[in-house]
C-alpha cells in the first residue's frame, strides 16, 4: 500500500469516533488517481472490499439501475481482478502498450457518513493519450466507502459518464 | 449528387474463382468520393434496421434515432401501432422531437409552434387564417420513409421505393433471426442501456469483423485465454469454433446476407450459476422441444444483415453502425432478454453481454483497436490490397473459420456500385454444407 494512502486515511480512523474529513477522502482519491495513472492496477485492487463493484452505467441511461439494463461495467471482484490481469497481460491489445493518463479529481462531497461507511461524490475528467490522440472522458463518481482498520475501503466504485456517446472514445480500455 | 465517373468502380475488387484470388482494393476504404456514393447505392437501395418495437412499449412511447443520417422518430401511435417518421418539421425544418425518449401525445415544433399527433397528422397551427383556405393538412403530415416493414418486433426502412418486401430480402436469413429471438422463454425484447460508440474506422471493416470467425483466436486472446481461465470456463469446446469440422458452417444468402453457425461453449456468466442455466435449457425444452432447444443453447451464430445489420446470438446482441467519414464509424448495439425473464436470468444474460461486447467489454476494445490500426495501415496506399480469399482453395469449401462471409458482402456491395461486376459463384459449396 502506498504510504500516502496508509497515512491519509488510517491514523485517523484508528483515533476512531471522529468524523472523517473531507481531505481525508481527497487524500485517498488522488491516491487511488495517482495509482491508476502509474498503472499499479494490483495495488489498487487492495483498495477494494472483498465483495465491492465497479460499475459504469450506459451512457443513454446514466440513472438506470444495474438490475434493470444493461451497464457498460458491472464488476464484481472476481471480474475487476481479471479486468485488471487482462490489462497487465501481453494479449490486451487496446492497451499494449499502455495508454498514457492522466485524472483530474475534484468537487469531493462526502454525502453521508455513520460509523462503518461513506458515501462520496466527486467529478472527473480522465485524459487517455495514445496514437498521438487525446480522448476524454468526463464524470462524476458515486462511491460507497467503508471506514477500516486498514484504512477506506471500496464498497461501490461508481464511474458515471457525461459522454452523450463514447464518439470519439470509441472504447473504455482503461479504469474510469 | 454529381455524375461519377464510370472508371472510378473500375478494379475495386478482384474476384477469380479459378485462381482462388480475392483482393479488395483498400481504396474503399479510404475514398470521400466513394463514401458519397456509398450513400446513394447502398445505404438508400437496402432495408435499414431502425429498432425493435419492444422499445416503444405502449403507445404515446417514442425514441428519435439516427439512420441513415436520417433523424428518425420512432413511435407507437394512440391506435397501439408503430409508426416512423422524419423528424423535421413540414414547415420550415426543425426538430419536433428534442428528446431521446420520452411518452408524449404530441411532437411540438418551438419555432412556429406547429404540432403533430403520434400518427404525425398535423393537429396545430398557430394562426392557421394567414393561409387562408389554403391550407391542406393532409400534404403537410410528418413525413415518413418510401418504404417501412417489420419482422418479428424488429422494424425497418428503406428509401428505395421499389424495394423487394421486407421478408424476401431478408430470405433464409429468417430462420436464424428466429434463433436469436427464440432464446427466451418469454417474448424477446430490447433491454434499456444502448452501447453507443464509435471507431476511428471505415464502417465496411466492422460488416467484415462482424462475421469473421478467424480472428478470434488471436484478436480476442485476452478473453479465451485470460478472461475464460479466470472464470473456471472449459476452453476446449470454445477452441474447437475455429476447427474445420461440419458443425461449423458458413451459409451465403441473397443480397449479401451471410450467417457463420458454430458451436459454443460454456458462456461464463453461467458456469458460476448452474442452476439459473438448468432452468433455461427445461423451459425452452418445454418450449421447443429438446433438439430445437439444443441447438438454440450450443450453438451461435454471427448473422450479418446487409448492409449494416449484426446479430451474434452468444451474446443476443442487435448491432448496427453507419459511416460518418470515411475513417469514422458510428455504432450502437443492444441486448436481446426475455420480457419475464428472473433476475438472476437477466444478470447472467447481462453478464454474458458485457464480458465480451461493448466499449469496455473484454473483446469489443480489441476490434476497435484491430479496425482502427487497420484504417491507419491503409495510409500506406503503396500496398494497395487486401486479401480476403481465405477457403476459395480449401478442398470441399469454406467453412466457418474462412472468408466466405466477407466474399459474399464485398460481392454484393460491388454489385451495388457497379452493374458491370460478375461476382465469383462459391454459393454451391457453402450451401451444400449449410444443409448437412
Amino acid at each position: 500500500m502506498p504510504a500516502e494512502i496508509e497515512e491519509g486515511g488510517t491514523k485517523q480512523m484508528q483515533a476512531n469516533q471522529m468524523p472523517v474529513t473531507r481531505q481525508t477522502i481527497e487524500d485517498f482519491l488522488f491516491a487511488e488517481a495517482a495509482l491508476l495513472d502509474a498503472w499499479q492496477l494490483e495495488k489498487w485492487l487492495e483498495l477494494f472490499r472483498e465483495d465491492a463493484l465497479y460499475l459504469i452505467p450506459p451512457t443513454d441511461e446514466p440513472q438506470l439501475d444495474r438490475h434493470a439494463g444493461l451497464y457498460l461495467v458491472m464488476d464484481d471482484m472476481r471480474r475487476l481482478r481479471s479486468r485488471v490481469a487482462q490489462i497487465l497481460g501481453r494479449s490486451m491489445w487496446a492497451e499494449n502498450p499502455v495508454s498514457r493518463t492522466r485524472r483530474l479529481i475534484g468537487n469531493v462531497r462526502i454525502l453521508a457518513q455513520d460509523a462503518g461507511e461513506l458515501s462520496v461524490a466527486a467529478n472527473f475528467s480522465v485524459y487517455r493519450m495514445r496514437h498521438e490522440a487525446i480522448d476524454i472522458y468526463v464524470g462524476s463518481y458515486a462511491h460507497r466507502l467503508a471506514i477500516t482498520a486498514e484504512g477506506l475501503r471500496f464498497i461501490e466504485r461508481k464511474a458515471t459518464l457525461d459522454l452523450e456517446t463514447l464518439n470519439p472514445q470509441g472504447k473504455i480500455s482503461i479504469i474510469l | 449528387m454529381k455524375e461519377q465517373p464510370a472508371e472510378m468502380f473500375d478494379n475495386l475488387i478482384i474476384d477469380d474463382v479459378e485462381t482462388a484470388t480475392f483482393k479488395v482494393n483498400r481504396r474503399v476504404f479510404t475514398d470521400a468520393e466513394i463514401l458519397e456514393v456509398e450513400r446513394k447505392k447502398i445505404f438508400d437501395q437496402c432495408w435499414l434496421y431502425v429498432g425493435h418495437e419492444s422499445e416503444v412499449p405502449e403507445p404515446g412511447f417514442y425514441i428519435s434515432r439516427k439512420v441513415a443520417g436520417r433523424p428518425m422518430i420512432f413511435v407507437r401511435d394512440t391506435d397501439g401501432a408503430v409508426q416512423l417518421f422524419f423528424d423535421s418539421c413540414s414547415h420550415r425544418g426543425n426538430s419536433v422531437c428534442p428528446n431521446k425518449s420520452g411518452k408524449t401525445e404530441r411532437f411540438l415544433c418551438f419555432y412556429h409552434g406547429w404540432g403533430f399527433d403520434t400518427r404525425g397528422d398535423l393537429v396545430v397551427v398557430p394562426d392557421p387564417l394567414g393561409y387562408g383556405k389554403k391550407l391542406d393538412r393532409s400534404k403537410l403530415r410528418l413525413g415518413s420513409p418510401p418504404r417501412i416493414d417489420s419482422y418479428r418486433g424488429l422494424v425497418f426502412m428503406s428509401m428505395k421505393p421499389d424495394i423487394v418486401d421486407l421478408r424476401t430480402y431478408l430470405g433464409g436469413a429468417t430462420e436464424y433471426i428466429d434463433m436469436m429471438l427464440d432464446m427466451t422463454e418469454s417474448e424477446a425484447v430490447v433491454a434499456p442501456g444502448r452501447q453507443s460508440y464509435s471507431m476511428k474506422a471505415n464502417w465496411k471493416l466492422l460488416l467484415e469483423n462482424s462475421a469473421d470467425i478467424y480472428h478470434g483466436m488471436f484478436t480476442h486472446m485476452r478473453f479465451f485465454s485470460d478472461y475464460l481461465t479466470h472464470m473456471g470456463v472449459d476452453l476446449s469446446s470454445w477452441r474447437q469454433i475455429t476447427a474445420q469440422s461440419e458443425s461449423n458452417k458458413v451459409i451465403t444468402f441473397d443480397y449479401g446476407h451471410s450467417v457463420v453457425d458454430t458451436q459454443v461453449g460454456p458462456l461464463p456468466a453461467f458456469v458460476d450459476r448452474p442452476e439459473v442455466y438448468e432452468r433455461l435449457r427445461q423451459g425452452l425444452i418445454e418450449k421447443y422441444g429438446a433438439e430445437r432447444a439444443a441447438r438454440l443453447m450450443g450453438r451461435s451464430q454471427n448473422l450479418l444483415i446487409f448492409p449494416n445489420l449484426v446479430m451474434i446470438s452468444a451474446w443476443r446482441t442487435i448491432r448496427t453502425f453507419y459511416p460518418v467519414a470515411p475513417d469514422l464509424l458510428e455504432c450502437n448495439g443492444w441486448a436481446i432478454i426475455g420480457k419475464e425473464d428472473s433476475p438472476e436470468l437477466r444478470e447472467a444474460r447481462f453478464g454474458n453481454f458485457i464480458a465480451f461486447l461493448g466499449p469496455a467489454g473484454f473483446g469489443t476494445p480489441d476490434d476497435v483497436e484491430a479496425l482502427e490500426n487497420c484504417q491507419r495501415g491503409f495510409a500506406a496506399t503503396e500496398v494497395p490490397w487486401s486479401d480476403l480469399s481465405k477457403g476459395m482453395a480449401r478442398p470441399g469449401g469454406s467453412v466457418a473459420n474462412d472468408e466466405l462471409q466477407q466474399r459474399n458482402l464485398w460481392r454484393r456491395w460491388y454489385s451495388l456500385l457497379n452493374p458491370d461486376f460478375v461476382p465469383g459463384n462459391e454459393t454451391s459449396s457453402a450451401m451444400t454444407r449449410g444443409a448437412e
